[in-house]
């Protein structure tokens, strides 16, 4: 029973202990289920901090490994295998940052079935900590496909009107995508005889990557999203309730590039290679489009979702340019993109739980009469379009210095063609601000008596702030946990080029 | 104290003044302009001490202050941040210096500090006044207090921050680092009367059109690290790396690295300091508050924009291409935005293109290669500048003052036309206006702006750039004519209307800073007379020469001295001020301007600004806009993408109807029997349920796919 100790393990699956505390509370008592989900989500955090401390930093391998034999049946040698690296200890502390952060945003949004709301939101955490750690195909793949099941619901069931298109363009489009992965997991599994990812680097034949980097990259493509595969995501966020917005675009979206970082680029790197030009120009094409088609939104929720395929477009960008500046970058860019849009859909369900709209036009001169929000949202809006001494800046620029020195890529008009959409974000941004927060009243800002942030509020934001400011002004403790994993991670591309 | 921990700690104060602004003091407004003050103060302190200690350096240049820390690790080497002090960042913190800390006590006079409450003053709208009653009970209107106070001297704390930053930075990233946080400031304060329209579409287009030339300079960054593995200045300027950045080719336009690398970084100066043809945005701005136009689109920031191209003029040199283009842009917009300037009415439109056409003056200074009259002028015109926008600042309070005691309040107080004898109203701020306008005129041998602007016709004639010498005197010459006609018609002759009979001094704490201003905008050039100058030439050494020659590797070499140019400069600037007076001196009210007949269809040609902004909407802003919304919005996204994947959901949802009446009923009823074909119709139903809307029940058909599909692979493989 030793397992039931490994740091890893418990990070992973203490939400469930919460899950089965709610279970014996009656669900009338809402207060009840709400501190005890939020007490929760917080003590997994605190157990993602134990394991930072236990993490170091200098090590490029694998770590604090929980591996057990598992499923050993017909020749199979399938393993319970966690372990972590710098490549996924920030992703698992983003995730169990980001939850109880969630959850408190629902503390007065979320009035209906609570209980069941925080038993599909515990049991999504387990499943998003247990994709950033799994090491085995096989475990990854479960830990994977659960977590469709519960955002399936949160959407589903506390989503706005179009709920149900939106749950189900979701659920389908990821799950037609992890099909293809599941055929490539079970080749690999089955013809080199283990599941485990660290014995697979360097195994694959490289006949064979092509094949497999693309039936692994149509699941991820789908969830990062990629263009032209990112049409189910506005829906997706725009029915969403705030919590489940924050968790998919913090995270979610997350499970996606991290697939592309672990598996794609350190199981099959000659594919990778090859590949690294058309992923390049795909997102190239997901940021320009991504800032153009949020320009023209007239929903600000809808807006951030865009802005999501831009952002999320950069980092791939970042992870194909295949050298040092450009994967850190990458890894860095999705944690700010985790904090500063995740702030995003915070501060909009914020507004909107007072108003009950996301039309912008409704909206203007907020600033004026809720100035402690208005703050807020530009400096989170600020970070989001890359401001220096922000967040934002350091991913975008460590990535364009990556691009622009890409030997994968071999053009400069990739990191070229991207800034464009740097001067875009600016426009949609700007365009946002000023017309909820800016200009004269309009109809709700008159008819409403609204209110400014609550301390709760306050409590919810500021943690987001601290992290925004921080990588800004300085991320170097950020960048030293994945340099060594990241430098181990390149060693095929930079030999091949000698 | 170390100069270089000195050095690190200049930026901080206005920082901190942000900050407990922001958090703590905003709701008392002496509090928040003390500490504001007070910061600008200790920095100002600071900068002095720093460039007393350069000045006591021996053979600074040679000699600098610097020091630096790891910042971003990117693979085996850091990106640094540190500071620099040199000869050019030295002289360039002594003006930054004095008209920040000028600029700041005069916002104190300028949003009426003292004055009451106004009575329907709302945050986000300029002060309408307030109704006072005196001690013989009549009510009368008296200016305002601004009512968002505390917020202006947070924004413009923020913004001396960006610009300390900026001067001290060690390295292009850091240098980007400031000038992206005065791009902000700039947007915030361009719209600080966010309630009105015009206000909110200048803060707007000012942040994007200088956002599109950050982007270009961010690259430029990005591609310098790429090929040097440095940002840092000292680094980047050692023989052998410019060496190399000389000799690799870019591929693009026959430029070289260095070459592309310079015009990359150049366009940032493009949108930064406003240049043909992103200079769009600089006039508009105006519709922040003065001391803002003062600062951050005059003395400061689009100064910033000229100071990163000094910087990097030992790049820059390297490729004749980048030269020329950096020698062209800034002369044709010396003389485009000069010829604008000549038909506005409003007396800030005016200084803005003025400030437009000098920055071209100085670009065009460093495309021929004039290093020092480059940053000769960059000072001069700082300090001139600064005065007469402070001045123009000074001239609408009064003019404000003149409208609420005739409670006419259609008549606009910028408008020069309104106004004429105010030199009898205001004296103080008419003889300094009078200075600053002689100096950006370049009145001979008293003023800095005769000087400066006098190195670089000098440095043009010698070097024979013909075509640019005749360019920049004729906008020399328009330069002393539309400063005349500013002057003679605000303040010489009668008063065109009521209000400006009516308008008043203004107070200690507006008037001060212009005094001030107006010293440095007289002595300043006094220090950069050439040696060889008849009669005047080392009387004074030409310290200027001396002191900024040290930045280069290589001190430039001294001109000879030739009386050409000279006449040239005493012509244009005695000819243009003269005609300026004898065209302007009696003008009556309502008379429309003497220059409409003559000019005939090229005035409203001007007045409209050769209508570049139509051109922008057209050509620029509508296409984007209709991409944006129709083709990819509408069309892509709605049409498209979401066309074909609608497409493969009925597709399916089809190959499933064709299995269950095609082969379910038909053949495995027929062969295998119910038992199985219950199964299958019941996924059959299943499929068709997600039409009708209970899709929950698909999630249990998609996993039975999922475990078939498996089955068959495992079926394959083994």
């Amino acid at each position: 029973m030793d397992f039931l100790l490994q740091p890893l393990f418990v990070v992973t699956f203490f939400p469930l202990l919460g899950v089965l505390a709610l279970l014996f509370i009656n669900g009338e008592q809402k207060n009840a289920i709400r501190w005890t989900a939020l007490i929760t989500s917080l003590l997994t955090f605190v157990i993602s901090l134990w394991v930072l401390g236990q993490f170091n930093a200098a090590n490029p391998d694998l770590q604090l490994a929980a591996q057990y034999p598992w499923i050993q049946v017909a020749g199979w040698n399938i393993q319970f295998y966690l372990a972590v690296d710098g490549l996924s200890i920030l992703l698992v502390l983003l995730t169990t940052f980001l939850t109880p952060l969630a959850i408190l945003s629902t503390w007065t949004a979320v009035q209906e079935r609570v209980k069941d709301f925080m038993l599909f939101f515990l049991l999504l955490e387990v499943g998003m900590t247990g994709v950033f750690l799994a090491q085995d195909l096989f475990l990854f793949y479960i830990f994977w496909e659960f977590t469709l099941v519960p955002m399936y619901f949160l959407i589903g069931i506390w989503g706005g009107p179009r709920r149900l298109y939106a749950s189900v363009k979701f659920f389908l489009y990821t799950m037609a995508g992890s099909i293809l992965m599941l055929l490539a997991i079970l080749w690999l599994g089955v013809n080199l005889g283990t599941f485990s990812t660290p014995d697979l680097i360097g195994k694959v034949p490289a006949a064979a990557q092509m094949v497999l980097f693309i039936a692994f990259a149509a699941a991820f493509a789908i969830k990062v999203p990629m263009w032209p595969l990112h049409s189910w995501l506005p829906d997706a966020h725009v029915e969403a309730p705030t919590a489940g917005s924050v968790i998919l675009a913090g995270v979610l979206l997350k499970m996606g590039t991290y697939g592309f970082l672990r598996f794609n680029l350190s199981l099959f790197p000659e594919a990778a290679r090859q590949a690294a030009p058309v992923i390049g120009w795909l997102a190239v094409i997901g940021i320009i489009y991504g800032a153009l088609v949020s320009y023209s939104q007239k929903d600000v929720k809808k807006l951030v979702a865009y802005s999501s395929v831009s952002h999320l477009g950069f980092v791939m960008l970042g992870l194909f340019a295949l050298n040092s500046q450009g994967v850190q970058g990458a890894i860095l860019q999705m944690i700010n993109h985790g904090l500063s849009t995740g702030a995003l859909f915070l501060l909009v369900g914020m507004i909107y739980e007072q108003t009950h709209t996301r039309e912008m036009a409704v909206y203007g001169g907020l600033w004026k009469i809720t100035p402690l929000f208005g703050t807020f949202m530009l400096i989170v809006s600020l970070s989001s379009m890359g401001l220096p001494g922000l967040n934002g800046f350091v991913g975008e620029f460590t990535i364009l210095l990556g691009a622009f020195g890409s030997q994968a890529y071999g053009s400069y008009w990739f990191a070229i063609l991207s800034a464009v959409g740097v001067i875009l974000a600016a426009a949609y941004i700007l365009y946002m601000f000023q017309k909820m927060f800016l200009g004269p009243a309009g109809e709700i800002t008159q008819h409403h008596e609204l209110k400014d942030l609550n301390w709760r509020e306050i409590a919810t934001m500021l943690p987001l702030l601290l992290f925004i400011f921080w990588i800004g002004l300085y991320p170097k403790p950020f960048f030293d946990l994945m340099a060594p994993a990241v430098d181990k991670l390149l060693i095929p591309f930079l030999t091949a080029v000698k | 104290m170390a100069t270089e921990t000195l050095i690190w700690l200049l930026p901080l104060p206005p920082l901190l003044a942000f900050f407990l602004i922001v958090l703590f003091t905003n709701k008392s407004k002496t509090l928040s302009h003390s500490l504001a003050i007070g910061a600008a103060l200790l920095s100002f302190v600071g900068s002095m001490v720093v460039f007393a200690r350069a000045l006591g350096t021996p053979e600074f240049g040679k000699e600098v202050f610097a020091s630096s820390i790891n910042w971003i690790p990117t693979g085996d080497t850091f990106l640094k941040i540190g500071v620099l002090i040199d000869p050019l960042s030295a002289i360039v913190l002594f003006f930054v210096a004095i008209t920040v800390l000028m600029i700041f006590i005069y916002s104190v006079g300028y949003h009426n500090y003292g004055q009451p409450a106004g009575d329907h003053d709302l945050a986000g709208l300029p002060p309408h006044g307030a109704t006072v009653t005196d001690e013989h009970g009549h009510q009368h209107m008296v200016l305002s207090i601004e009512p968002m106070y505390s917020r202006f001297f947070a924004f413009i704390g923020l913004f001396a921050f960006g610009m300390y930053t900026l001067v001290v930075s060690d390295s292009l990233l850091t240098l980007f680092v400031g000038w992206e946080i005065m791009g902000l400031c700039s947007y915030l304060l361009i719209g600080f009367w966010y309630g009105k329209p015009s206000a909110r579409a200048a803060a707007i287009k000012a942040f994007m059109t200088t956002r599109v030339g950050d982007v270009f300079m961010l690259l430029g960054i990005a591609f310098l690290y790429s090929v040097t593995g440095t940002l840092t200045y000292r680094e980047i300027f050692t023989e052998q790396t410019l060496h190399a950045l000389a000799s690799v080719p870019s591929g693009i336009f026959g430029l070289s690295a260095a070459g592309l690398i310079a015009v990359l970084l150049f366009i940032g100066t493009v949108g930064k300091s406003a240049q043909w043809p992103l200079h769009i945005w600089l006039p508009d701005a105006m519709e922040g508050p003065t001391p803002v136009s003062a600062m951050i689109h005059a003395a400061t920031m689009v100064s910033a924009g000229v100071y990163a191209v000094i910087r990097m003029f030992p790049l820059l040199s390297l490729d004749p291409i980048a030269m020329n283009v950096v020698a062209f842009i800034g002369t044709f917009t010396a003389i485009f935005a000069a010829t604008i300037a000549l038909a506005q009415r409003d007396i800030k439109k005016v200084l803005a293109y003025s400030t437009i056409s000098q920055l071209g003056f100085m670009l065009s200074a460093i495309g021929m290669g004039a290093y020092i009259a480059a940053v000769f002028h960059l000072v001069t015109h700082a300090f001139f500048k600064a005065l007469l926008f402070l001045g123009s600042g000074s001239v609408i309070h009064g003019m404000e003052h003149g409208v609420f005691h005739t409670g006419n309040h259609h008549v606009d107080p910028q408008d020069m036309f309104n106004m004429g004898g105010l030199k009898d109203k205001m004296p103080i701020t008419f003889w300094t206006f009078l200075i600053g306008g002689f100096s950006l005129a370049g009145f001979p041998l008293l003023t800095a702006g005769f000087w400066s602007k006098d190195e670089i016709l000098a440095d043009a004639f010698a070097n024979g750039h013909w075509a640019i010498l005749i360019t920049l005197s004729l906008a020399a010459l328009m330069t002393a004519f539309y400063t005349m006609r500013q002057i003679t018609l605000s303040f010489l002759g009668e008063p065109r209307t009521k209000e400006a009979e009516h308008a008043q001094e203004t107070p200690w704490t507006m008037t001060l800073p212009l005094t001030v201003l107006a010293f440095f905008a007289v002595t300043f050039g006094w220090l950069g007379i050439p040696e060889h100058f008849p009669g005047l030439g080392g009387l004074l050494p030409n310290w200027i020469h001396e002191f900024v020659g040290g930045t280069l590797a290589e001190r430039p070499e001294i001109l000879p001295f030739s009386p050409i140019p000279l006449l040239i400069s005493l012509t244009v600037a005695l000819g243009g001020l003269l005609l300026g007076w004898l065209v302007y001196r009696n003008v009556e009210a309502g008379q429309p301007d003497p220059l409409e007949k003559p000019l005939g269809f090229l005035y409203p040609f001007l007045q409209n600004k050769w209508y570049f902004d139509e051109f922008y909407q057209y050509f620029v802003v509508q296409p984007v806009i209709w991409f944006s919304e129709v083709f990819s919005s509408q069309w892509l996204d709605k049409v498209v993408i979401d066309g074909v994947l609608h497409w493969f959901g009925r597709t399916a949802l089809s190959i499933g109807d064709v299995f269950r009446n095609k082969f379910d009923k038909p053949v495995i009823n027929a062969l295998i029997g119910d038992g199985t074909a219950t199964v299958f119709q019941k996924a059959g139903q299943e499929l068709r349920l997600l039409q009708t809307g209970r899709i929950q029940n698909y999630m249990i058909s998609a996993v039975a796919l999922l475990i078939v599909l498996g089955a068959i692979l495992i079926y394959i493989l083994a």
